[in-house]
């Protein structure tokens, strides 16, 4: 049984589109993934759906469709995509039109629905973080991560295109393997291998080079052109990792190293809804110029129950910004600082969170270590979160004021109030989840 | 001889997040390093150096094979992306905060 080629042309919402293309164009390719879905990135997913049924999809998932579906389908690569977020159907219709529109006759997509469970959740459910739901006021949305099993039935279809909602991000890469290889869904060391590699490649180029460039420590070669990667999965589930032929970026045992555990606690136990997977014996091994071979993740059984995120209305952030600089520029950024925090303390009498960084001074890492005395070109940032609108209207009002009211030379002010949403985790035993799926022709 | 470097000198690092806990992995470019990087990221030593930000307990996990460690630290991310006023809610760039920490080493 030959090697299965399955590929990463997105690992996040904001992704590039272009080095997805190259990827498809150089790679043949049995699976594209695109992996598009944050836990917040859902939560605006669900805002947008409520505000209108036809939305709550990807909003790039039109352009990513219309630049990759004509080249999929001459290459013979199926995609597989969480773009379909708070509406999976929707996601599958838009993306039916676009394949109407650019003459791909017979072409189908299968839909995976049943991850939503916003209406089937008791407000009295506990929340990881402590207290339930109720607590926190209605839901915008929630979902439950599915995974490996409840992808299978879409990808039996046959379809070229496979839309989701939530799903593990790890299990939309192990599901192609399991399909092809015929691996059953208790066989843990194989299933944490296909996990392993879903692993690495779920964040895109932070495999390849990117997130990783420290100039002088470890350079990138042609990080602008940095490739997207793929594995080539072998029947027992050890891989080789690459990328696109021929773009910038880097594959070694480094670049694999920092992904390996990107978002992992203990390495001997990454929980997955298909299994739980231990990286701590894992062996990364350079095989040739960008290609590492990666084998040794073990197993042991899925836990019982799905994991779900809650979404919740999360009020406003607001941020206002001003700038110093030259002589003295830090004493200045500093007077302002102590003149807002008067204005909104002792004049207004704002009691709530509120936060000024010095950027140029101190600002990431303000609470870690201590101010720098001097610096020549300083930017005060103020920042405060609130349920309403008016503290953040309050803060860019005075941040503005300090323009013709606050220290000589305050320039470059810029202000914005935006609205958020927080999310929380639950568990749902697997019994209340029942998913279904669709297909349409275009 | 020993001299004091940076731990930027001797290793490299990658941040990530999941709600107010923040993972940092770190890996030596030699593994004749990788005694004065576990020494370097003792959790008591880190809960020491910056007291205001780690406000919860901290875990090691040491990959001997791979060089390198995993550091989970929780209630360290200032109430995390949900509620944290930082420019940087992720705590993306507590990598290179480590990454600035001394350690003695022999040359």
């Amino acid at each position: 049984m030959s090697v299965l080629r399955i590929g990463c042309g997105a690992g996040f919402a904001s992704d590039r589109l272009d080095a997805a293309v190259e990827l498809v164009a150089r790679t043949p390719l049995d699976w594209l993934v695109l992996e598009c879905l944050g836990e917040r990135t859902l939560a605006f997913a669900h805002r947008d759906r409520r505000a209108d049924p036809a939305r709550g999809y990807d909003p790039l998932l039109e352009r990513r469709m219309r630049a990759l579906l004509p080249l999929c389908r001459a290459r013979g690569t199926r995609l597989l995509s969480n773009m379909g977020a708070a509406n999976p159907r929707a996601a599958a219709e838009a993306t039916l039109r676009v394949a109407r529109a650019l003459g791909l006759s017979g072409l189908r997509i299968a839909v995976l629905l049943g991850d939503e469970v916003t209406d089937a959740l008791d407000p009295a459910t506990p929340l990881w973080e402590g207290g339930t739901i109720g607590d926190r006021g209605r839901p915008v949305g929630a979902n439950a991560y599915l995974g490996c099993e409840h992808l299978l039935s879409a990808l039996a279809t046959g379809a070229e295109v496979i839309l989701t909602g939530r799903v593990a991000d790890p299990s939309l890469f192990l599901a192609p393997v399991v399909a092809r290889f015929g691996w059953a869904l208790d066989d843990w060391d194989r299933l944490a291998s296909g996990t392993l590699v879903g692993h690495l490649l779920e964040c895109g180029m932070q495999v390849t080079g990117g997130y990783f460039a420290d100039p002088g420590k470890k350079d990138v070669p042609d990080l602008a052109r940095c490739g997207f990667p793929f594995a080539e999965v072998e029947p027992g589930g050890s891989a080789v990792l690459s990328k696109t032929p021929g773009s910038g970026g880097r594959v070694d045992a480094l670049t694999v190293k920092e992904q390996l555990l990107y978002e992992v606690h203990d390495p001997a136990a990454y929980v997955t809804p298909d299994v739980v997977a231990d990286f701590s014996a894992v062996e990364i091994e350079e095989v040739g110029p960008d290609r590492v071979r990666v084998a040794g993740a073990r197993g042991t059984p899925r836990p019982p129950t799905l994991k779900v995120t809650v979404g919740f209305d999360g009020g406003f952030l607001a941020e206002a910004e001003i700038s110093y600089a030259g002589p003295n520029a830090a004493a200045r950024a500093r007077l302002a600082r102590a003149v807002l925090e008067e204005r909104m303390r002792s004049v207004h009498g704002y009691t709530g969170p509120l936060r000024i960084d010095l950027v140029g001074l101190r600002a990431l890492h303000a609470t870690a270590l201590p101010e720098p005395a001097e610096a020549e070109d300083v930017r005060l940032r103020a920042a405060l979160r609130s349920e309403s609108r008016e503290p953040g209207e309050l803060l860019l009002w005075e941040v503005e004021a300090l323009l013709t009211c606050g220290p000589a030379g305050g320039g470059g002010y810029r202000g914005r109030i935006v609205p958020q949403v927080t999310t929380a985790a639950a568990s749902l035993p697997r019994t209340r989840i029942a998913t279904r799926v669709e297909v349409l022709e275009a | 001889m020993s001299r004091r470097v940076r731990l930027h000198e001797i290793a490299h690092a990658r941040a990530g997040d999941k709600g107010d806990t923040s993972n940092v992995c770190l890996f030596v470019y030699e593994p004749r390093h990788y005694p004065a990087l576990v020494r370097a990221l003792a959790p008591e030593r880190l809960r020491a150096a910056f007291p205001a930000l780690l406000r919860g307990p901290v875990h090691l996990f040491a990959l001997p094979r791979l060089h390198g460690v995993n550091l989970v630290m929780e209630n360290a991310l200032e109430g995390g992306v949900n509620a944290s006023l930082n420019l940087d809610g992720h705590g993306k760039s507590w990598s290179f905060l480590l990454l600035s920490l001394e350690v003695e080493i022999e040359d």
